[in-house]
């Protein structure tokens, strides 16, 4: 898949993911990651080849078709895209009504998925009035509320501490479990070392590993880059 | 409950953005204001230039010093001896005189004597056959000037001549009036559209989200357009307000003395109104389209 100006977001990169299966999509910034949640979502086309979701050539959907498609599809990203002038009630109920949902369905369906994420005492609050990790929860029952059949999450913890993101990991974790099949672009290595699912690996737009219960990366316990660790004795020179 | 949620969607928004709604609200207050004064004065008249058309008479001027004999003969004339002559009636000057001085007090007082000429109005037998009435009062002699049947004939006239006068002032109006209010419509409907483009700016974040999680277009469009509308709609209805308290204040009072404004070819107030307000609402409606089509590629 090729971006305006000829830069190239992926090529060649083929992989197939069944249904229930969780998957972490790993790789530098720029190998890729995000460019395949764009085209699993429609908002951008391959150049060539071609993408199918539940057996369904993604070329087949027509302009007009593709909010219906999107409505199969929960997504998550890094700064949570919640509405700030709304509650955490109203930004899941608004999404839920973008779709057409009855206010009866509404009223049942939200305060359910909003318990599931562990929000329930949140009802009325503000997003600025949330921590990071309770920001992304909303996102994520704003995602699920639909119980989409395959969930997105395009860096799910790039802005949350790590104790943070376990608990936003463990709630997709239990989503996948309810038969959602989960797609997670990653940057977190321990994450990804400790939940030990497929992984993916991208590098310049090209898939360079596959692995059934992956890694983050080949474990180099190395700080080459970096140079040497200093001693006691230099930190004490440097902070007297 | 679509409605709703559309029109919740859409005063939340006019809230936010109150003074660049307000002031496509006033422009479109504007426009109407103008299409809603000057579309009754055209067409008033306009008709009173087809009144007077209508009354197809033609006026047969005495000379000065025409003596009472060339005013009895004349009569005859008239009455017999003419065609197409449907039915005579005579103005002495005296007549004249009392007549304008009466719509014209002061003018009249100025003058002194009465310049006033002796007429006689002559009807046609039908309105179709003026100009041959007239031909037959004044044929046109090999010259080209016309030349009256009867030495104590000052001067033949049509009204067609006077009221094509009136018409062609009416055009200028009309013409004019036009121009404004074609660039008072486009000034409202760009005012619109880039109200609402900020407004869209204002709400891409929504709009990126609603895209997300599967909105339909014109599920994202409605709160948009609807803004549009009640921008318009808002400025229509204020207007018409406006121009009802002007009718009720200036107009019905001054009716009863000037036929011009009381003439039955006006427009009717009620049916102005709707065509007031229909005009508002759609040039909301291009206003918000334009904005729509431009900067929402959903």
């Amino acid at each position: 898949m090729e971006y305006k100006g000829g830069d190239v977001g992926l090529d060649g990169a083929t992989f197939n993911i069944r249904p229930g299966e969780f998957v972490f999509l790993v790789g530098s910034t720029g190998s890729g990651k995000s460019t395949v949640m764009r085209l699993l979502i429609k908002e951008r086309e391959p150049t060539r080849g071609t993408i199918r979701v539940a057996g369904r050539a993604l070329s087949e959907i027509t302009r007009r078709k593709v909010p219906y498609y999107r409505r199969n599809i929960g997504m998550v990203f890094q700064d949570f895209k919640l509405l700030p002038n709304r509650t955490v009630y109203e930004n899941v109920a608004y999404a839920l009504s973008a779709t057409g949902a009855t206010r009866k369905e509404i009223r049942a369906k939200v305060p359910d998925i909003l318990r599931l994420t562990g929000l329930s005492l949140k009802l009325h609050s503000y997003p600025d009035q949330l921590s990071g990790g309770e920001q992304q929860r909303v996102a994520v029952a704003r995602a699920f509320v639909n119980h989409p059949p395959l969930l997105l999450a395009d860096e799910p913890t790039g802005n949350l501490d790590p104790t943070t993101s376990i608990g936003i990991m463990q709630l997709l974790y239990r989503i996948n479990r309810t038969g959602t099949t989960v797609l997670v672009a990653t940057h977190d290595s321990h994450m990804v070392d400790r939940m030990r699912r497929r992984v993916i690996e991208l590098s310049d737009g090209a898939i360079v590993r596959d692995e059934a219960a992956g890694l983050y990366g080949q474990r180099e316990q190395t700080t080459d880059e970096f140079g040497q660790l200093l001693t006691r004795a230099e930190l004490d020179r440097l902070d007297p | 409950m679509r409605f709703g949620f559309f029109l919740r969607e859409a005063t939340r928004s006019l809230g936010r953005n109150a003074v660049p709604s307000f002031a496509a609200m006033a422009s479109v207050l504007v426009t109407v204001l103008v299409l809603g004064v000057f579309i009754p004065i055209v067409q008033a008249t306009t008709g009173a230039a087809n009144e007077v058309r209508e009354k197809v008479l033609v006026d047969v001027y005495l000379k000065g010093n025409a003596t009472q004999g060339d005013v009895q003969r004349l009569g005859t004339r008239l009455r017999e001896d003419t065609p197409y002559v449907g039915s005579v009636q005579f103005v002495s000057k005296e007549q004249a005189y009392e007549q304008e001085r009466k719509r014209n007090p002061e003018a009249y007082e100025l003058l002194g004597s009465n310049p006033l000429p002796d007429t006689y109005r002559v009807t046609p037998d039908t309105p179709g056959n003026v100009e041959k009435l007239r031909d037959a009062l004044a044929p046109t002699a090999a010259n080209g000037q016309r030349a009256a049947i009867d030495p104590a004939i000052d001067e033949v006239k049509n009204r067609r001549d006077d009221t094509q006068k009136i018409l062609t002032a009416t055009r200028v109006v009309k013409l004019s009036m036009g121009v404004l209010a074609i660039l008072l419509v486009l000034a409202s409907i760009l005012l619109i559209a880039n109200t609402i483009r900020l407004s869209l700016f204002a709400r891409r974040r929504e709009v990126e989200v609603m895209k997300l999680v599967g909105a339909t277009d014109w599920f994202i469009r409605w709160p948009f357009i609807i803004e549009g509308i009640a921008m318009g709609a808002l400025g229509g209805v204020l207007a018409i307000l406006l121009l009802v308290v002007g009718k009720i204040a200036f107009l019905d009072p001054l009716a009863e003395d000037f036929a011009l404004i009381a003439s039955p070819d006006t427009i009717n107030f009620g049916l102005l109104i709707a065509i007031l307000l229909a005009a508002s609402v759609v040039v909301a409606a291009a206003g918000s389209g334009l904005s729509l089509r431009r900067f929402l590629r959903v």
